[in-house]
């Protein structure tokens, strides 16, 4: 692609529902080590482009690269794509059966073939970078919603991806346990991690994100630094900083 | 008008009672290992997106859930045996109750993988795992947890059925009773004690199903809570 040193990369990315034009030419990139935040309303196609990346949804023109994968390529190595790429949902989804350390050590040992020991450190590890070390034997059910998110960002972590993707994660949280998430996702920010996040937390986007960028109907309407919240050139976005959402 | 029962007189064959008895709980055994693993690939089959393979697995489930059992054994008894092969009648016994536990168990464990969140199955997708992994990892004890009940019972009420099976001569509980009964003459106490005896079999079953479910659920085991 042209640059070398996007690590994500969207070029005139189409995806429809059926008669439903959800993405409409959508093209960014995102650099090593950069943070980007993905802003606009609801149905503004800003989580489906997040999917995009990870290959939930697939494309129906464009092209997008990820680490050197091309993700709308039918071929694509999904194994070798979602090792490099970390995604944290809205609704934490981690898996309810299984301890929080079962949760972290599940994929490390089953895709990376990693040694149940070497697993259970590197667990410890990732929690104690989320501030969960003592939840270790805790069930999901038996943490906070504040705690379940940063459980599953750790979780995402244990397989060292090179990019993190983040779906609307406070969204379903009370503004103290967002409080607490948004803490981990900007020591994360600061240790270097690539990172694309789709929010409505203006404050945030503004505080950490090195490049928003702000969706509608379906295509990029506006981009740039963290200054276009301030300053729009569109009444779009003037409009939607406006409401706050 | 007065009754007149003789319960020794049945009781001491309670050998052949014991064998019986024997019988039919490893056939029920046996059925609810081989139908529970029959069942749960039909239930991964009718989700498959492959439509061969999901409709077969619809069709072997409407052909089972939609004839009687006894004809279910019939058939594989007779027909086995014009296919030249001469099984023993335990063997077609339980060949017919998987078969027909199978079914069952299809719809049991499709619904228990319905009530798995697409949330859960994306979130291991986007883990890298394969999707024999996800439907290993996540989906396969999950779903068993949320219908364990259900099975339970079906596993029961198949060892229950396992009574049709003395019509072939399988020589479990009810075969022992009615050949008890023709000899002694004393039907009612035969089937009286038998009808204890499947009391306490279903109860020894459900105590299994319960210990079992412990192991297979630690978290359950722990917190108590359904999941």
């Amino acid at each position: 692609m042209s640059d070398p040193t996007a690590i994500v990369s969207l070029k005139d990315v189409h995806k429809s529902f059926g008669p439903l034009k959800v993405l409409d030419g959508v093209s960014f990139s995102v650099a090593r080590g950069e943070v980007m935040a993905i802003i606009g309303r609801s149905g503004s196609g800003k989580s489906t482009a997040l999917r995009c990346i990870d290959r939930f949804e697939r494309i129906d023109s464009g092209t997008i690269e990820v680490c050197g994968h091309r993700v709308d390529d039918p071929q694509v190595d999904l194994k070798a794509l979602r090792q490099d790429i970390g995604i944290v949902f809205q609704s934490y989804n981690l898996f309810p059966h299984l301890t929080v350390e079962e949760n972290i050590t599940l994929a490390p040992c089953s895709v990376k073939r990693v040694a149940k020991a070497e697993a259970k450190s590197l667990a410890r590890q990732v929690l104690a970078q989320v501030g969960l070390e003592d939840k270790l034997n805790s069930y999901p059910e038996q943490l906070s919603g504040g705690q379940q998110q940063r459980a599953a960002i750790a979780r995402s972590l244990a397989m060292q991806p090179k990019v993190m993707l983040f779906d609307e994660v406070t969204s379903a949280l009370d503004p103290e346990l967002t409080g607490e998430v948004l803490k981990v996702i900007e020591a994360l920010a600061a240790d270097g991690m690539t990172m694309v996040m789709v929010t409505h937390e203006m404050g945030f986007a503004k505080g950490i994100a090195d490049r928003i960028v702000f969706m509608h109907r379906g295509k990029v309407h506006e981009a740039g630094t963290a200054g276009i919240l301030s300053a729009p050139a569109t009444p779009e976005l003037a409009q939607f900083v406006g409401t706050g959402f | 008008m007065a009754i007149n029962l003789d319960f020794p007189t049945v009781w001491a064959r309670w050998p052949s009672f014991l064998d019986g008895a024997t019988l039919t709980l490893e056939l029920a055994l046996m059925a609810t290992v081989f139908g529970g693993t029959l069942g749960t690939l039909c239930a991964v089959g009718r989700r498959s997106r492959n439509s061969t393979i999901a409709s077969l697995s619809g069709a072997y489930v409407e052909a089972i859930r939609n004839t009687p059992f006894l004809v279910q054994i019939f058939l594989v008894y007779f027909g086995l045996a014009s296919l030249g092969l001469k099984l023993s009648a335990f063997t077609v016994a339980a060949m017919a109750l998987t078969i027909n536990v199978g079914a069952y168990t299809t719809e049991i464990m499709r619904a228990g993988f319905d009530a798995i969140p697409r949330g859960q199955i994306e979130a291991a997708e986007g883990l890298a795992l394969s999707r024999f992994q996800v439907y290993w990892h996540i989906v396969l004890l999950p779903a068993m947890e949320k219908v364990y009940p259900s099975l339970t019972s079906q596993f029961v009420l198949m060892m229950l059925a396992s009574s049709v099976c003395s019509q072939i001569s399988a020589e479990e509980l009810t075969a022992v009773a009615n050949f008890i009964q023709s000899d002694t003459y004393r039907a009612f106490e035969t089937y009286i004690t038998i009808a204890v005896i499947y009391v306490v079999l279903s109860l020894v079953l459900r105590a299994g199903f319960w210990g079992l479910g412990l192991v297979l659920f630690p978290r359950l085991r722990r917190l108590g809570t359904p999941l």
